[in-house]
């Protein structure tokens, strides 16, 4: 899929861009971005450094992998070319097992140095509503 | 605490390659479903030169620093103790593979909440290309959790 030149008139303030529904996340996923993103703090792969050296339960996902994923939300709806600013808050850990649903609405339209832009808001959730990143980006209307 | 000295603090620059397999192996690790990502040809027929970086592999990049842990070492950070609490981008030129670029870091501010018990470093970095184009920067807070 890739996204088609957006205009602006085809973006109003309470559009909601597709929701992103991944699958449950798996140790098999956090190992391929731990090698992949060149993140290898072991806290997201190795049980046993989880249990025993940071004193959790388990491992858990990375953060940027959620912001990751937000990112495939924001580029399916609109080409990389137009984003100008993404941002997020790590609010919450995403556990192994969780459902996480990407989701982002337009919340304002403004003009900046003669171009249009659109301000959107973005959550990852869970299944049960608990916001795990919340954040926001600016892009470019053509 | 963490010493407010190294407020405004510079890192030396460092040069990163973008290498196509490791973009095909992200994409692969997200979930990426657009070729654009992981597939030449789909790239050159949506008008891209090359493989195109998606929005946060920036900071994997960042993370190629010579010595990873230079700030941590720097600030004294026990890395058991930290989480990152924010992350932002500004995106001002596209990124391909085949691409070099230039990290410049910075320790913007160090600030604490709650009488100490958590502390936050904010840093900023500077990403230009190969032919000395500001492409982005990243802000990164991490927190330290003294409590």
């Amino acid at each position: 899929m890739t996204a088609s030149l957006l205009i602006a008139a085809q973006v109003q303030v309470g559009d909601k861009l597709p929701p992103l529904e991944l699958p449950p996340v798996s140790r098999h996923t956090l190992a391929l971005y731990c090698g992949a993103s060149g993140d290898h703090n072991p806290i997201h792969v190795d049980i046993d450094f989880a249990r025993n050296e940071a004193k959790v339960s388990d491992v858990f996902a990375h953060g940027m992998l959620s912001m990751a994923w937000l990112g495939r939300l924001l580029t399916q709806w609109v080409p990389q070319a137009q984003l100008r600013e993404y941002s997020v808050r790590f609010a919450a850990i995403t556990q192994v097992g969780e459902r996480i649903t990407c989701a982002g609405e337009v919340t304002e339209k403004f003009e900046r140095d003669g171009q249009t832009c659109a301000r959107l808001t973005l959550t990852t959730t869970n299944d049960q509503g608990q916001v795990k990143l919340a954040g926001d980006a600016v892009i470019t209307l053509a | 605490m963490i010493d407010r000295r190294y407020i405004g603090h510079s890192f030396p620059a460092f040069q990163v390659e973008v290498e196509k397999g490791r973009l095909r192996f992200f994409a692969k690790a997200i979930g990426e479903t657009n070729p654009i990502y992981f597939d030449e040809k789909a790239a050159h027929a949506a008008g891209h030169r090359a493989l195109l970086v998606p929005p946060t592999f920036l900071f994997c990049l960042e993370m190629e620093a010579p010595d990873p842990a230079a700030i941590r070492n720097l600030l004294g950070l026990d890395y058991r103790r930290l989480l990152h609490g924010e992350q932002g981008f500004v995106y001002n030129a596209p990124v391909y593979a085949g691409d070099t670029l230039t990290f410049e870091q910075r320790i913007e501010d160090i600030y604490d909440k709650k009488n100490g018990a958590l502390e936050f470093v904010l840093r900023k970095t500077k990403v230009s290309n190969q032919h000395q184009q500001w492409v982005a920067d990243l802000r990164t807070v991490t927190v330290m959790r003294n409590a």
